[in-house]
């Protein structure tokens, strides 16, 4: 079973490196991109063969070590 | 007094901080990040600079879940001292013994420089040796120092005096110019500057020594 987790910023904590691609794509003439935010996706390999119990697990390994919720959002999708 | 430091993969300021520990008169042992209890009787735990395993998926992450982070913890929840720099703030706030996270520096760019912290408080065994208010000066080497905490742990932190540093002219994007914080207990200090790399005359200024030598002192008096 695969599990495939996003990463994001929450909003209102300042993406500096998003900025950053938005300015670069602004350069490359780009325009009317008004805001980019920039996170992560997490895939894992899972022996788990159980939906529910996988899904348990990914949100605990979210709360534990792959996300930060001080600054960061999660979402986990099971396939 | 006994201090010891954690050693992970990538940690690169470990030995200046032993060296700092051990010129305060400190007894110092090295920690490896895969031992699981801290040697017997340490007072203090230094977790030091660098790029502890790469800085991979956020700085400090998979530091902070090592095995020997678990004795930190046991450690500083048993009311012991702790005291991260650097890379080790980032090891702190990932273990949840300080509040908050620091982000990408909002310029993108890894500063390296000696700059002017304004002490903001002399209530800790850290910063005793200095005159709230003062001034004192002492490098930043970092990508990742930006500070971010929500509203309402800024208002907590400064309700409850554990701002310890601030920059004077801030170089990364630090929320409220912050360089430093303590713990509620304040017996866990945070903070991005290396006080271990401005403690000898040959480092070209000794302000950070005070930090070392009152901390040692205290300690080994208490």
């Amino acid at each position: 079973m695969k599990a495939r987790v996003h990463v994001m910023l929450k909003t209102g904590v300042l993406d500096p490196q998003g900025e950053a691609v938005r300015h670069a794509l602004g350069q490359l003439g780009f325009d009317g991109v008004e805001g980019v935010r920039q996170g992560k996706v997490i895939e894992l390999d899972l022996t788990e063969t159980d939906r529910a119990k996988a899904e348990k697990s990914v949100t605990e390994m979210c709360e534990k070590l792959l996300a930060n919720t001080v600054i960061e959002s999660y979402s986990v999708e099971i396939a | 007094m006994h201090a010891a430091i954690v050693v992970f993969p990538g940690s690169n300021c470990d030995r200046d901080l032993k060296v700092a520990f051990e010129n305060a008169g400190a007894k110092v042992s090295m920690v490896w990040h895969k031992d699981t209890e801290m040697p017997a009787g340490v007072d203090v735990i230094g977790v030091p600079g660098g790029f502890s395993f790469g800085d991979y998926l956020r700085c400090g992450a998979i530091a902070a879940n090592s095995p020997i982070c678990r004795s930190v913890v046991k450690h500083a929840e048993a009311g012991g001292y702790v005291l991260g720099v650097c890379n080790g703030f980032q090891v702190l706030t990932e273990t949840g013994l300080l509040p908050g996270i620091l982000l990408r520096n909002a310029g993108l760019k890894y500063v390296c420089k000696a700059l002017d912290l304004k002490v903001e408080t002399s209530e800790s065994v850290y910063t005793s040796g200095y005159e709230a208010g003062s001034t004192i000066t002492v490098p930043i080497a970092h990508h990742d120092g930006n500070y971010f905490a929500d509203a309402e742990t800024l208002e907590r932190l400064n309700a409850q005096d554990r701002v310890a540093f601030r920059y004077v002219e801030n170089p990364n994007g630090s929320q409220q110019d912050i360089a430093g914080i303590l713990s509620e207990n304040r017996r866990v200090l945070g903070m991005m500057p290396h006080p271990e790399r401005m403690a000898e005359t040959t480092h070209g200024g000794t302000d950070g020594a005070a930090l070392f030598r009152t901390l040692v002192d205290q300690l080994a008096h208490a």
